[in-house]
């Protein structure tokens, strides 16, 4: 070939070369365009609520579509409760299920086992409601709702959270849902960061003659906490905003009780129940806020939780 | 000392057995949700569900143009969805050792993966449904490629990376220019892997409910305008579910059962193809 031929090529191939490299850039970039144009989008939509409520908005429990009164107290809350009340009873079992796939399982059943929990994790949200509001809340309200009013209403403390009318939907049994939701997420990020222990320092705590919970507590868990908490924010995060299963049970009501038994209204279930037949300005803008507040806190949560996996992944746990 | 050893003991087996209960304890809500399932959407699902439309209350009708709906407003998301992910994935794995977008990009990516997909919906009815004036397929399908972004991204950078360098040092030493090792080399080698991904977002996104709510919205009737609200099994099956009348709850049990089995066959399906790759490797 002669040479001029050759350069020619070769400087189309170096042309080529920086408009793929350029393409991708692009697309990458478009990552950060999409957030940006959601924050954006959302502030925007959510400017007249927020120029007529101010900071009032966080803090007020009225929600009148007919005085065209808002505020984000009730939804808040309820988003808080229902998201503690999951997590309260993920951690635990995800724990006991990371236990049990990293150090019992039989290796033959280890693989199976965390498909299935994966399953579980894939199963669409809208079944979670469904299920949870045609199967899970009768039996509830049958069952185990009588015992609580029986058994903890009368205590002290605790009492007043779990005395009420036993009809199956509410709070608690929102929380619960969203409890089985969060555990596959949670259990496998536990798995994945039990797994980067070092087999070293574990068969060194066997070597002392130190019983496996031992090992889990007092080796594995110091070693990977930072991974373990990222895992539970990311379940966290996935709580906070989950929607539909929330809506099926959570009997959306815009009260605010004492009693976990008692209908609530979380952010994710007002917006997927109100923002479409929201008439007014005021009414959808005030939704729209309560959207960006939902974003907001999902984002500081997941992002914590994000932060800490790095950190683990980097660190491999040294200094923990 | 008999003692210590004793109660040591006594606290291993409690707390094993106590991590074996747990075991227990998620595959039964999975075992229970599976069979529930089963036993309500087995006898609500017949040919009339793949025949008719969405009824009124009270007479006849499938879910035919739920189903149609959901299919095309997933593949029409997913043939958006998959392309900016290919390359913003490799832009992460190929391009992305210097420079701030390429973390800054990976960590909003992350986040972006679990970010509550109402917002999205919202999002997406603001900027589109609240300009054109009304509900319609192309918003769903924009909401789902914005569901769909994240997951490519992810799994093409994590299969990407699992390409041995030795491969990308070959081509180039052969004079391939960096675009052709790319798409001819590396992205050919993890193929598997991104198909995997694809499959993963088609299972995420055709159960997404809370974005269609906002854009698609609903249509009772056979519609295949993109233009119009659109009916989808998600939605359906919240309306239905929801409803005060037998019939259609019945139905909202049929397309569950669908959903969930599609899902689920996509998953499985997903984990096989990686696997055959993974071992031939």
């Amino acid at each position: 070939m002669p040479t001029f031929l050759r350069e020619a090529s070769l400087k189309r191939q170096t042309v080529l070369d920086l408009l793929f490299r350029n393409l991708t850039r692009l697309a990458a970039f478009m990552v950060l365009a999409l957030l940006a144009a959601i924050i954006g989008s959302l502030i925007v939509g959510s400017l007249p609520a927020i120029r007529e409520f101010g900071f009032g908005f966080l803090t007020s429990s009225e929600w009148n579509p007919v005085t065209d009164q808002y505020g984000a107290l009730i939804p808040i809350v309820g988003t808080l409760i229902t998201s503690g009340i999951a997590l309260l009873i993920a951690i635990p079992v995800s724990f006991g299920i990371a236990i049990f796939l990293t150090e019992l399982s039989p290796n033959w059943l280890r693989r199976p086992l965390g498909i299935a929990v994966e399953l579980l994790a894939g199963i669409p949200s809208i079944i979670y409601g469904m299920w949870g509001l045609f199967i899970f809340a009768p039996l509830f309200a049958d069952h185990v709702e009588p015992w609580l009013n029986d058994h903890i209403g009368p205590l002290p403390v605790l009492g007043p959270f779990f005395s009420g009318p036993p009809m199956g939907i509410g709070m608690l049994t929102a929380g619960i849902i969203l409890a089985i939701m969060v555990i596959p997420f949670i259990a496998s990020v536990m798995r994945d960061v039990f797994d980067v222990v070092p087999a070293m320092l574990k068969e060194s705590a066997y070597g002392l003659g130190a019983t496996t919970w031992e090992v889990m507590w007092n080796v594995v868990l110091p070693y990977t906490k930072i991974g373990v908490v990222g895992g539970i924010m990311l379940g966290l995060g996935r709580a906070l905003g989950e929607t539909m299963a929330v809506t099926f049970v959570i009997g959306n009501a815009h009260e605010l009780h004492k009693s976990l038994l008692m209908p609530g209204n979380s952010i994710s279930s007002a917006l997927a129940n109100e923002f479409t037949e929201a008439v007014g300005e005021l009414y959808t803008s005030s939704l729209i806020e309560l959207g960006l507040i939902l974003f907001f806190i999902t984002f500081v949560v997941l992002s914590l939780a994000r932060f800490m996996l790095y950190k683990l992944a980097k660190g491999e746990g040294r200094g923990a | 000392m008999f003692d210590l050893y004793a109660r040591r003991r006594a606290i291993n087996v409690v707390t094993l057995s106590i991590s074996v209960f747990t075991m227990a304890f998620g595959l039964f809500w999975l075992v229970w949700i599976l069979w529930t399932l089963l036993e309500y959407g087995l006898p609500n699902l017949g040919l009339h569900v793949f025949t008719q439309t969405t009824p009124p209350p009270g007479s006849d009708g499938g879910l035919i143009n739920a189903i149609f709906g959901s299919v095309m407003m997933t593949a029409v998301g997913v043939l958006i969805g998959t392309p900016i992910g290919i390359l913003a994935g490799t832009y992460l794995a190929e391009f992305g050792q210097r420079g701030w977008l390429a973390p800054v990009t990976r960590f909003i990516n992350d986040v972006l993966l679990s970010a509550p997909s109402i917002v999205i919906g919202m999002f997406v009815y603001e900027v589109y449904v609240a300009k054109v004036q009304h509900f319609a397929g192309w918003g769903g399908a924009f909401a789902l490629a914005i569901i769909v972004v994240p997951v490519v991204i992810r799994t093409t950078e994590n299969m990407l990376r699992l390409v041995p360098n030795s491969l990308r040092e070959a081509a180039a030493a052969l004079g391939a220019p960096q675009w052709k090792v790319i798409t001819f080399v590396t992205l050919r080698g993890a193929r598997a892997g991104i198909l995997t991904g694809i499959l993963l977002a088609i299972a995420r996104v055709s159960g997404e409910t809370a974005p269609l709510l906002f854009t698609a919205l609903n249509n009772q009737f056979w519609s295949t305008n993109m233009n119009q609200p659109m009916a989808n099994l998600p939605v359906v099956i919240f309306q239905f579910a929801m409803s005060p009348y037998d019939d259609w709850q019945g139905l909202a049990w049929a397309g569950a059962l669908l959903i969930t089995l599609s899902v689920l066959t996509l998953n499985i399906v997903a984990r096989v193809i990686f696997r055959q790759k993974t071992n031939t490797q």
